[in-house]
């Protein structure tokens, strides 16, 4: 018989509130329906990258299964893993992206940063990641910074994007 | 009802069914991996494509609702082309590595691609390799071979009723496993092992041990729980090799516990080979004939100097229907009517009225159509495993299933209301159901309005109430906890009250393989065959260890484990002039305090009959002759009889032994039993206010003595969690032991030490011990109120 241990929520009040809300706009018995955007709010708040514990109280929080947590966070490539730069690259090399020349935009972006994709610049300011399509075909080559779409890349744009991040 | 049209073949379907189940019921095979008719559909493996005419591609079968007038060819250049695409996609990253694959012969993926796939493959590149999980102790993985079919994760999420298993990862990163390390739990885990189509789950102690093909079958009955499920044994060289379901749609579908598969690893150990006696505190190996002589004459001695009564048998409630009558034959013609198989039960006052034999009052299958349901000292769930799904769909398709226990157990599917109390609080909760439904408006039996006048009733008792008088199909169930209960005979009778008075079926969940086979031999003190009353009553198991008889003859039980007050047993054997054992195993214990050790066979070495908690009566044969000298108990049984010089031992079979049962039985034997109102409700929970009850299961791992003998099965999280007692944070702090590691209980002047786990599922003031585990072994369990101190 396995004991039943109680967790304390990892939860600050200000995560707490906004997975509530995601919460409210599905019905009752369908809490499950905000994993994502709670995921996001979680992830948010943790640097930008999810830990094991911090999916574990997700899945309690929601009532459902850790691993279907686990499926989600692991399948959608807008979730991390692992510590992250305060600014996430996520760079698109999908057909379309190829075609219209995202090798060359990867380069320069490794170029610039000095690092290879995967990898967190030494300062910690920027991390480099390639991903699957973002549903941007019609600006290819494209990437996205934070939570903003950049699309119709060239070298000369990703310095000027680039040059704006503190 | 719709037409359609298979390769030419005119078939009748009901509207909405999928093709694949029409495809099938015609006998039309259509080959597949993610199908499967117990679980849901997932359509993502693609190999039961087929040519649907004037559809523009090829359809798959398990996800294509039959329509009128479809015509569909399964082995069309379309479809065998559509299915040979697939099983190349299937294969690219498939390992060929089938020469070391336990699956190998008994491979979906093998035999699949041998009839539908290509003999070559266009595909140059690197296969991938995923790194192997660690499930525990039963389940072996070998990820690589995995074609994702989820069967597995859909076998967690829709039949044992937690998700252990899920997809991680997308594309070619997608992988089955639990993401962190972690072994998969559930009672029914293994049976992923049967539904994983290629070699990616395998059974762990099976592994390397046998090829599929040099394997010998045989069909039996489990024997670990009163389903009785049915299960085929593959044995090689006379040695048992495995377990595996058999389909029986009215009781086990095609599904096992993993106790009932994983438990023949504990039927090589500790094995008996012969005939063993003690002479001047010596052991000594004798022949049969010698031994059977010596337990003959010793008893008819005993027999003349004391009296029969002096002479007692205890039996397994796991003996089967053969066993049971023979022994109780042989000692009701030695002139004794002291037999009895309830080992751990408490209560004897309602013998009188019980029924023939005990029972759960509706049909295994009828579980599932439950809509309310009250199980009372019950973790069905973990005791009978199989029971519990079928309650489970219930509980999913919408049944109220309330609980009344010791612990607060986890289930596998939503309970409507919990009342987890201290076992002397069992009666009081239930006459207060009974008391909200006489408020409701019902008529009690007579006797129960006055008896539970002064109870009060809160809300969970009224939802309980309400919910089974509410539902036209409702059960009222008592678990093994209830019948073990000190006050059992008010437990019974208020429950089948409030089943009265709800309209509810009453039964109960018995201990054992065949404790309805036991009764129905008169296999009891106070009855025999079919229920006739005996024309002497004898002594219950616990008065005779109790009563210090001058001989007592044990089937197939070890006393430290198998009874409630094991100090007592084996001090009552130690002290007995002849102290007889048929059984399949021997321990230092047992050399200690018997006098005469005969070896006997398990289930797999005997044939034999149980009959379980339906009434349904299961005969198997033997599957692998016996090691050494031991024999089948009946024969040893029907020898002992004829020494004895006991009238009617002239068997030739087990099967003539069964029919002579069989033609004692009626076929309309009183299942219901009498009633009587008890007479007071016991307030002993006042009694033991100072000090802490004791609230015990006998763990799932821990039921007989094979189980017990089973090695994967003692290193599952399940046998590992219950090696030690139970206490909640409050009870542990107002006792000042917080932080104790270890504690000492101590009851009827025996002590015993063991880790303290503060687990906030026991009740206040109470503490769990769990029973039949080797920590526990001389803990007095017949007792409620026990000391604890640091």
């Amino acid at each position: 018989m396995p004991e039943k241990s109680k967790q304390p929520s990892l939860f600050s009040a200000s995560v707490k509130a906004e997975i509530d809300k995601w919460i409210k706009r599905y019905p009752a018995d369908q809490k499950r329906s905000a994993v994502i955007p709670a995921l996001h709010v979680v992830q948010r708040s943790n640097g930008g990258w999810l830990t094991t514990e911090s999916m574990d109280a997700v899945a309690d929080y929601l009532e459902m299964p850790r691993i279907a947590v686990y499926e989600v966070g692991t399948f959608y490539s807008m979730f991390v893993h692992e510590p992250t730069g305060r600014h996430k690259i996520n760079v698109c090399t999908n057909v379309s992206c190829m075609l219209c020349g995202s090798d060359e935009i990867v380069s320069h972006l490794q170029k610039r940063l000095g690092i290879k994709l995967g990898e967190t610049t030494p300062d910690n300011k920027f991390t480099l990641r390639e991903v699957e399509c973002l549903a941007a075909c019609g600006g290819a080559p494209m990437m996205q910074v934070n939570r903003d779409y950049h699309e119709d890349l060239t070298p000369e744009k990703i310095d000027e994007i680039l040059d704006g991040f503190e | 009802m719709v037409t359609i049209e298979i390769d030419g073949q005119k078939l009748e379907a009901e509207s909405g069914a999928m093709l694949i189940e029409v495809a099938d019921k015609a006998g039309i095979h259509i080959p597949r991996f993610c199908y499967h008719d117990k679980l849901s559909i997932a359509a993502n493996c693609r190999m039961c494509l087929v040519d649907v005419e004037k559809a523009p591609k090829p359809l798959p079968a398990c996800a294509t609702p039959v329509m009128d007038g479809m015509t569909i060819h399964t082995k069309s250049a379309k479809a065998l082309a559509a299915q040979r695409g697939t099983m190349e996609f299937l294969l690219i990253n498939h390992p060929l590595d089938c020469p070391i694959c336990d699956q190998g012969g008994e491979c979906e993926l093998q035999d699949t691609a041998m009839g539908y796939g290509s003999s070559t493959s266009d595909y140059a590149d690197v296969k991938r390799v995923v790194k192997d999980k660690n499930l525990g102790a039963l389940i072996n993985t070998d990820m690589t071979r995995c074609i994702h079919c989820t069967r597995c994760v859909r076998f967690g999420q829709e039949i044992a009723g937690i998700m252990e298993l899920g997809t991680t990862g997308r594309g070619e990163h997608m992988e089955i496993g639990t993401y962190i390390e972690e072994s998969v739990d559930s009672e029914l885990s293994g049976n992923v092992i049967d539904l994983c189509p290629v070699g990616a789950l395998t059974s762990k102690p099976f592994r390397y041990t046998s090829r599929p093909w040099e394997l010998t079958s045989s069909e039996t009955i489990a024997p670990h729980d009163c389903l009785g499920s049915n299960i085929v044994i593959h044995s090689r060289f006379h040695e048992i090799k495995r377990a595996l379901p058999r389909d029986n749609e009215d009781i086990n579908e095609c599904w096992i516990s993993d106790r009932d598969r994983f438990s023949y690893e504990g039927l090589n150990n500790d094995r008996l080979l012969q005939p063993m006696i003690k002479e001047r505190g010596e052991w000594k190996e004798v022949d049969w004939e010698t031994a059977l002589t010596k337990v003959a004459q010793d008893l008819n001695k005993i027999k003349d100097e004391h009296g029969a009564n002096n002479i007692g048998a205890l039996l397994s409630p796991s003996s089967t229907l053969e066993e049971s009558f023979l022994l109780q034959k042989l000692m009701r013609g030695l002139g004794s009517s002291n037999v009895d198989h309830r080992l751990r039960q408490q209560d004897f006052s309602a013998d009188d009225i019980a029924p023939v034999y005990p029972n759960l009052g509706l049909r295994i299958s009828d579980l599932e159509n439950l809509n309310a349901a009250l199980l009372i000292g019950s973790n069905i769930r973990k005791e009978q495993p199989i029971a519990g799904h079928r309650l489970r769909k219930a509980s999913l398709s919408g049944a109220n299933i309330s609980f009344v226990n010791g612990i607060d157990y986890e289930f596998s599917f939503d309970v409507a209301e919990t009342i987890v109390v201290a076992p002397s609080r069992y009666t009081s909760q239930l006459a207060g159901i009974a008391k909200a439904l006489i408020d409701s408006g019902a008529s009690a039996p007579d006797g129960i309005a006055n008896l539970v006048a002064s109870v009060s009733v809160n809300d969970a008792h009224r939802a309980i109430a309400q919910q089974l008088s509410g539902g036209d199909n409702s059960a009222v169930i008592l678990g093994t906890q209830a019948l073990h209960h000190l006050d059992y005979a008010a437990i019974n009778a208020l429950a089948t009250a409030i089943a009265k008075m709800t309209n509810s079926s009453v039964g109960s969940l018995t201990d054992g393989a065949n404790s309805s086979g036991a009764w129905l031999a008169g296999a009891v003190p106070h009855r025999v065959v079919d229920g006739a009353a005996a024309s002497r009553s004898g002594l219950d198991a616990q008065k005779m260890l109790a009563n210090h008889l001058k001989a007592y003859v044990l089937l197939g039980i070890e006393p430290e484990f198998d009874v409630a007050n094991a100090a007592q047993a084996i001090n009552g054997l130690s002290t007995a002039d002849l102290t007889v054992m048929l059984t399949p195993y021997v321990t230092d214990a047992m050399r200690a305090y018997a006098d005469v050790l005969l070896p006997v066979g398990p289930f797999s070495e005997t044939s034999g009959t149980f009959v379980n908690v339906e009434g349904c009566w299961q005969s198997f044969t033997g599957t692998i002759p016996s090691p050494g000298e031991a024999r089948p108990a009946w024969k040893v049984l029907r020898v002992l009889g004829n020494l004895c010089e006991v009238d009617g031992f002239d068997y030739t079979s087990s099967e003539e032994v069964r029919d002579e049962v069989a033609r004692m039985s009626s076929d309309d034997a009183d299942l219901a039993g009498g009633w009587r109102c008890p007479t007071e409700l016991k307030a002993n929970a006042n009694e033991v206010r100072d000090s802490i009850q004791a609230v015990s299961d006998v763990p799932l791992y821990a039921v007989d003595a094979t189980v017990r003998r089973a090695s994967a099965l003692q290193n599952t999280v399940d046998a590992k969690t219950t090696q030690s007692v139970g206490m909640n944070t409050q009870c542990a702090e107002k006792h000042g032991l917080s932080n104790a590691e270890q504690v000492r209980l101590s009851v009827s002047g025996t002590e015993i030490s063991l880790p303290l786990q503060i687990n906030d599922r026991v009740p206040d003031d109470c503490v769990y011990v769990p029973a039949a585990v080797p920590a526990t072994v001389m803990f007095d369990f017949s007792q409620q109120a026990v000391q604890i101190q640091r």
